[in-house]
């Protein structure tokens, strides 16, 4: 049990509230930068999904988590940043004035792909700000399936269902599209995210997407824009998952309208939902959840009866079992737990296990909205 | 001159006039209560000054300025504070969490610098740390600091509220019942705490209460409204000995 002695408002302020947080990150930085060294391009490969994945949850966190608002098109902002990054750096931009497209290298298209998703975000947060719960649920869905529809229609960007190359990125004559070159992007990409979510949860933005989600009503008499603050948030979230789709177009290589459906986005809600819900730490425990467990399932195949194995649908059908359960069981989700794990080590002895219980609350109106 | 005027004040839901045509002033440095049966649109004239409902008729002005057409979120940062009635706290955040989004209105750092945490955004962070300090110091709040909302009993939750809207440094601010469900030792704290954000705060107050006693002990001019009506207009004595109001709380 570790006592807080607090002698500077500073203290309340520094991501790293005490010596342990340098020793457990520290040890969690030399283990992720030295993993190339010492795994196999299989495992690399894995590792380098999980970030893109792992970006992508935090940029879904920020507004389902953080600001409440639940998407369901997330997969649209992910396939924009996809396709932009493959047009920017493949077949280039026409511009006038110009006989030649303009190709982009990966320093300035990565971070436009990023911009053009957080516009497509602006685009569907304006008309939805009024919207809340279900409803905005089924709105963003509704935007997620117009994408799809225009990346498969669009053909002469998009190239259709005949599906569009993306180019290897290289920096002098390394490819960075490939192997640990691409592991450090991805990771690098996936630390800079995370250090401007936390940054952004410490300071006033942050705050005032926290109260958008407790309570509307109070956080507008509080001072608080509802509209610019959604649409920041939507801005945020959306390009942070462009981010990711950009880093994704590199992974895959080839790009296709069917990468980028409804299945997407709902993988993506289950990964923030099973992380965690409402912590930056959940998006990455989701994200591993996610990639881990059809692995996992593969595995556990060789050992079920054939009856079992072989039906088809088992793989959603343990996603969708696994969500119900998280939901009832464990709102908090797989970081949640990790809190009680933690909690227990520390209090050893008498670890108390209504610490954790939950209390229902009789007092909340909504009458006024 | 008044600080906060109200001329002919109405609104309608449908065809429910749930405020009819209310007029009143407050004074700088007063404490101003409404009080009326339920339904007599108490809290709909908070949410009317909050800007939450918008009038259908009449106009309010506040330090001089119309702001009856200002949007809600502008009200705070122009110094009018509020409390509701049934707790509106951040509950999946801690105490201090809540009272530092009482600065929002004070807050001018921009998205990008606090993406990078530059330090102009640390050292506004430290400055409103500073003055939730003092509200935190003024109602004894050290205690809970760091615990969630969620994990609070109501009495605390009450005067963390109280906190809150204290937090973005009001000229006048609206109390929501600030005794309901508070007992009583909680509602004569609550009495020192009124009486001290008027005396040493210099922050006038308008509050909404059922209870007689802290009706009488903390208030310098009652109105009473009963079905969007005023039915009376004056000192907690003089309110409390109008036959009219009798007859509204009483009956004949």
């Amino acid at each position: 049990m570790r006592f807080l002695f607090k002698t500077d408002y500073d203290q309340d302020i520094r991501l790293a509230k005490h010596s342990g947080y340098y020793w457990s990150y520290g040890i969690l930085l030399v283990v992720v930068f030295g993993a190339p060294f010492l795994l196999e391009g299989y495992y690399i490969g894995q590792m380098t999904q999980l970030y893109i994945m792992a970006i992508a949850g935090v940029g879904l966190m920020l507004l389902a988590g953080y600001t409440g608002l639940v998407s369901l098109g997330h997969a649209a902002f992910f396939g924009i940043g996809a396709y932009t990054e493959a047009v920017l750096t493949g077949n280039g931009v026409p511009l006038p004035f110009l006989d030649e497209p303009v190709v982009f290298s990966f320093f300035l298209s990565i971070p436009l792909a990023a911009v053009f998703a957080a516009i497509a975000g602006v685009v569907i947060g304006v008309p939805v700000l009024r919207l809340t719960g279900i409803y905005l649920a089924i709105a963003t869905f509704a935007f997620a399936i117009v994408i799809e529809e225009v990346l498969s229609r669009w053909e002469s960007v998009t190239n259709g269902y005949s599906g569009l190359i993306v180019e290897p990125l290289y920096l002098g004559d390394v490819e960075l599209s490939d192997g640990s070159a691409f592991y450090f992007l991805c990771l690098g990409v996936l630390l800079v995210v995370i250090l401007m979510s936390l940054n952004l949860l410490r300071s006033p933005t942050g705050r005032a997407m926290m109260a958008i989600r407790d309570s509307e009503i109070s956080a507008q008499s509080m001072g608080v824009n509802l509209a610019r603050t959604k649409t920041t948030a939507f801005a945020l979230s959306a390009g942070i998952t462009g981010l990711a789709g950009a880093l994704f177009a590199h992974k895959l290589g080839f790009l296709s309208p069917e990468s980028f459906t409804v299945l997407q986005s709902i993988e993506l809600l289950i990964l923030v939902v099973v992380g965690g819900i409402g912590s930056i730490h959940g998006a990455i425990f989701g994200a591993i959840f996610v990639l881990a467990l059809p692995q996992g399932l593969a595995i556990l195949k060789d050992y079920l009866p054939v009856e079992i194995a072989e039906t088809p649908g088992m793989e959603p059908f343990i996603f969708g079992l696994i969500l119900v359960l998280v939901i009832i069981f464990e709102p908090y989700g797989i970081y949640g737990r990790w809190l009680k794990v933690k909690h227990y080590f520390q209090m050893f002895p008498v670890y108390k296990k209504a610490t954790f219980k939950r209390q229902k609350a009789y007092m909340k109106s909504e009458r006024l909205k | 001159m008044s600080l906060f005027k109200a001329e002919n004040l109405a609104v309608n839901f449908g065809g429910v006039k749930a405020v009819d045509g209310v007029n009143f002033e407050i004074e700088q440095g007063q404490c101003f209560t409404i009080i009326g049966p339920n339904g007599a649109g108490k809290t709909t004239i908070f949410n009317l000054i909050s800007r939450i409902y918008d009038s259908t008729e009449g106009k309010m002005t506040f330090g001089g300025q119309d702001i009856t057409t200002v949007p809600p979120h502008a009200i705070a940062s122009l110094g009018i504070a509020r409390t509701f009635q049934n707790i509106e706290l951040f509950e999946h955040a801690s105490v201090l969490q809540n009272l530092l989004v009482g600065r929002h209105c004070h807050s001018k750092t921009g998205l990008f610098s606090e993406l990078a945490f530059l330090p102009p955004v640390r050292r506004a962070e430290l400055a409103h740390r500073e003055k939730v300090e003092e509200v935190i110091d003024f109602l004894d709040l050290q205690h809970y600091r760091d615990s969630l909302i969620m994990n609070l009993p109501y009495g605390v939750r009450k005067v963390v509220e109280l906190g809150r809207a204290l937090c973005t440094k009001p000229k006048l601010i609206l109390l929501d019942e600030p005794s309901s469900g508070l007992n009583v030792e909680e509602t004569q704290d609550m009495a020192f705490w009124i009486d001290d954000i008027k005396k040493d705060l210099g922050i006038t107050v308008l509050m909404v209460e059922h209870d007689m006693g802290l009706v009488s002990e903390v208030s310098d001019q009652v109105l009473v409204l009963n079905y969007g009506r005023m039915l009376a207009y004056g000192s907690p004595q003089e309110v409390q000995n109008d036959p009219e109001v009798i007859k509204a709380y009483l009956g004949e």
